[in-house]
C-alpha cells in the first residue's frame, strides 16, 4: 500500500493532480445541483405569488 | 432528413422534461466508466517505460483536457444555434457550459503543469499547446465576464454567442499546435500515424477516464441548463406543473 502510495517518487505529482481533478468534479455538481435548486425556489416563490396575487 | 426531434428541443418545456429524464443516464455511466477506469488507471495500467509512475497524471491530465475543448465546441455550437434560430434553449446551453469548461481547462492547466515539473524539469513553459490552453480559459472566463456584464438576457446570449463563436478559432490550434510548432509537449496521445500510441492496459483505462468525463459534462450541463431555462421562464405558467408543489 505504500510502495502503491509512493509512485515511484512521483506522489508529490499524482496525487495532487488526482485531487484536483476530484475536487473539480464535486464542486460543479454542487454548484449545479445549488444552481438547479435555486432556480426551482425563485419559480415556486413566484408561481404563489402569483395564486395569492389572482 | 427530419428535423422535429431538433425543434422539440426548442421548447423549454420539452427541453426541461427531457434534460431530467436524461440527467441520471449520463451520470450513472460517468460513476461506471469513472470507476473501472480508475481501478485500471491506478492499478492495473504497468508504469511507463520511461516516465515510470509519474505518468498517470494522464489518466486526469487527458481526459480533462479533452473536455476542456469539447465543452468550448458545445457552447460554441449552442451559441450558434441560439443566434441563428434564436432559440433560448440553445441559449441557456451555452451558459451552462461555460463554468464547467472553465474549470476543466484550469485542471488540465494545472494537471499538466504537475506533470511537467518532474518530467520537463519546470512547471510552465511558453509552449504553443500551452498557451492556447491558458487562451482557452481566458476566452472561457471573458464569456463569463460578458455575460455577467449585460442585465438584459436577450443581449448578453447574442454578445457572449458571437465571442464564443470568434473563439471556435483557438479550437484547431490547441488541437494542431503540436504538429504545426516545435513543442515541448508531446503529440497525439491517442492515435499516431492512425495506429495507438500506447498498449492496450494504458489506453483502455484512458478511454474508460474520457468516457467518464464526457458523460459527467453531459450531466453537469444538463442540470445547469434546467436551471437556465427555469430562470429564464420562471414567469411561464408550465412551471408549476413541471417542477411540482413546494
Amino acid at each position: 500500500m505504500v510502495h502503491w502510495l509512493y509512485m515511484g517518487g512521483y506522489w508529490p505529482f499524482v496525487w495532487p493532480s488526482y485531487v484536483l481533478a476530484l475536487f473539480a468534479i464535486v464542486l460543479n455538481i454542487v454548484l449545479a445541483r445549488r444552481a438547479l435548486r435555486a432556480a426551482k425556489n425563485e419559480a415556486r416563490r413566484r408561481a404563489m405569488a402569483q395564486r395569492s396575487d389572482t | 432528413m427530419n428535423w422535429v426531434w431538433f425543434h422539440r428541443f426548442g421548447s423549454p418545456p420539452y427541453f426541461f422534461r427531457v434534460a431530467g429524464k436524461m440527467v441520471p443516464w449520463f451520470a450513472s455511466l460517468a460513476a461506471i466508466a469513472g470507476v473501472a477506469g480508475l481501478i485500471g488507471a491506478l492499478g492495473l495500467a504497468p508504469p511507463d517505460y520511461q516516465q515510470g509512475e509519474g505518468y498517470r497524471i494522464i489518466f486526469v491530465h487527458v481526459p480533462a483536457a479533452v473536455l476542456s475543448t469539447m465543452a468550448y465546441a458545445v457552447m460554441a455550437v449552442a451559441a450558434g444555434v441560439g443566434l441563428i434560430w434564436r432559440m433560448n434553449v440553445a441559449h441557456a446551453v451555452a451558459a451552462s457550459c461555460a463554468t464547467v469548461g472553465a474549470w476543466f481547462t484550469f485542471v488540465a492547466l494545472a494537471t499538466g503543469s504537475l506533470w511537467g515539473r518532474p518530467m520537463w524539469g519546470t512547471f510552465w513553459e511558453w509552449d504553443p499547446r500551452l498557451v492556447s490552453e491558458l487562451v482557452l480559459l481566458f476566452l472561457y472566463l471573458g464569456y463569463m465576464g460578458l455575460r455577467s456584464a449585460i442585465d438584459d438576457t436577450a443581449r448578453a446570449d447574442r454578445a457572449s454567442a458571437v465571442l464564443a463563436l470568434v473563439g471556435v478559432v483557438n479550437l484547431p490550434i490547441i488541437h494542431y499546435s503540436v504538429d504545426w510548432w516545435n513543442s515541448l509537449h508531446q503529440g497525439h496521445t491517442l492515435l499516431k500515424f492512425g495506429k495507438a500510441s500506447m498498449p492496450s492496459s494504458m489506453l483502455v483505462p484512458l478511454l474508460l477516464m474520457m468516457l467518464a468525463f464526457a458523460m459527467y459534462f453531459a450531466a453537469i450541463v444538463l442540470v445547469r441548463a434546467r436551471g437556465e431555462v427555469l430562470h429564464r421562464e420562471r414567469n411561464a405558467r408550465w412551471i408549476s406543473a413541471a417542477i411540482g408543489p413546494p
